[in-house]
């Protein structure tokens, strides 16, 4: 806040906001004016996020780890080289981790202090995981938040919560749902869901997601 | 910053509510605004540090009140306004008083290859590392007014050192005076009982990712 401006600019946001559509169409107008952004560049990047990337593409990395024990290797050992094998990668996934669930091992994956995700293997965040009740219980109470959410886990599970601070990025391996021998990789990817790579879900075994 | 961002272990948030078959944007002005955050940054007019605590300064009670991508509306004009980008009379009226060069801004034959792209904030500089793996720590009980990536549940909590990430960019200087002050970032591992007491299960743990800055031997 180097000027009186900026005191002001900011002090106007102590109000209630109001009509962030307007304002933001106001924003984009003016910066579109300057000479700023394009707005088919806008365009491009909005089309990026709602088609290009999200949970199918993380879907894909799980179905393979599950179907090639040498890619699940390079996957626990270098996570950012074996999902750039599948063509995944760029902005929030420059540097990634992927955390193995097993059956006496759950790990969720949390930011406190803001909204950091895997954008190019899960997407944007959606909502709930932007929330300031995941933020703020995901450490304290994970157990408590995981039974809510339909997921209780045993007393002998241990719980690894994983809460993004820097610029490593999250992605859970869930465990293999009994029933899918021989599964090829295509249908085993069509079973694995964004909250199971989250680590708040487990992935259904196949009857129940035909429920 | 000691704000309310800073959500870890706080009470009194409600129900976590999983929506069914969510839409990536709930309104085309969230996608506008994630969009134009994305085109600005392109100038390089700021970093990803100096964006979080853009919103980070919203006032505590509007923060609150705000949804997500409300929050990011308020960084984004703190920035433009705060970088130069843009002027508070601008902002205010809606009007351009001078023009920049539109050919330095992203292109939409850009945008894949930017969307890809891969600003790691990982740092080829050569650092020893304070610590190794296994080692105790104690996460350093400070109260920076400016940016900190240390979250108050673990200021003062002794951990053990899980993994070492690397080199990295240092996000406290990097977002209050572009310094990156390149130092080892590690993963550790916190006893969910240091932090939260006998009552929580002695199986569970925390990981988080924390600077050389951050941390003593214990």
């Amino acid at each position: 806040m180097s000027n009186d401006h900026d005191e002001e600019h900011l002090r106007e946001h102590d109000r209630p906001l109001s009509g962030p559509a307007l304002r933001v169409k106001a924003l984009e107008s003016l910066l579109v004016e300057k000479g700023l952004v394009e707005a088919k560049a806008l365009d491009a990047i909005i089309d990026f996020y709602e088609t290009k990337v999200g949970p199918h593409n993380g879907a894909r990395i799980v179905a393979r780890a599950w179907t090639d024990p040498a890619y699940k290797r390079r996957l626990l050992t270098d996570a950012t080289a074996a999902i750039d094998e599948v063509g995944f990668g760029g902005s929030e996934g420059e540097d990634m981790l992927v955390l193995e669930n097993a059956p006496k091992v759950h790990n969720m994956v949390v930011c406190t202090l803001c909204s950091c995700y895997p954008w190019p293997v899960l997407g944007l965040p959606p909502v709930w995981y932007k929330s300031s009740a995941y933020r703020a219980r995901a450490v304290i109470d994970p157990r408590g938040l995981l039974k809510e959410l339909g997921l209780e886990l045993s007393d002998d599970v241990e719980v690894r919560v994983w809460d993004s601070t820097a610029e490593l990025r999250y992605l859970v391996l869930p465990e293999r749902p009994a029933g899918t021998d021989g599964w090829t990789e295509e249908q085993l990817a069509a079973l694995v869901t964004r909250d199971a790579m989250v680590g708040v879900a487990k992935v259904p075994p196949p009857e129940a997601a035909d429920r | 910053m000691n704000g309310v961002h800073d959500m870890g272990g706080m009470h009194g948030m409600g129900p976590v509510m999983i929506e069914k078959d969510e839409p990536v944007f709930h309104a085309a002005w969230e996608a506008r605004v994630y969009a134009l955050q994305r085109a600005t940054s392109f100038h390089g007019t700021w970093n990803i540090d100096m964006s979080r605590f853009s919103r980070e300064r919203m006032p505590p009670a509007a923060y609150l009140a705000a949804t997500y991508y409300e929050r990011w509306l308020f960084g984004l004009q703190t920035l433009l306004v705060e970088q130069g980008l843009v002027t508070a009379q601008e902002l205010a009226t809606g009007r351009a008083a001078t023009k920049a060069d539109a050919t330095a801004a992203l292109r939409v034959s850009d945008v894949p290859a930017r969307m890809r792209g891969r600003l790691s904030a990982r740092v080829a500089a050569k650092v020893p590392p304070k610590f190794m793996p296994g080692d105790p720590v104690v996460a350093r009980s400070i109260n920076p007014v400016g940016h900190t990536r240390l979250p108050r549940y673990v200021r003062g909590r002794r951990g053990t050192i899980h993994l070492d990430h690397g080199v990295f960019t240092f996000p406290d200087t990097n977002a209050m005076s572009r310094d990156p002050k390149p130092q080892h970032c590690y993963s550790v591992r916190f006893d969910a009982r240091e932090l939260w007491g006998r009552e929580v299960s002695a199986r569970d743990s925390v990981y988080l990712d924390l600077f050389d800055d951050y941390l003593d031997a214990a």
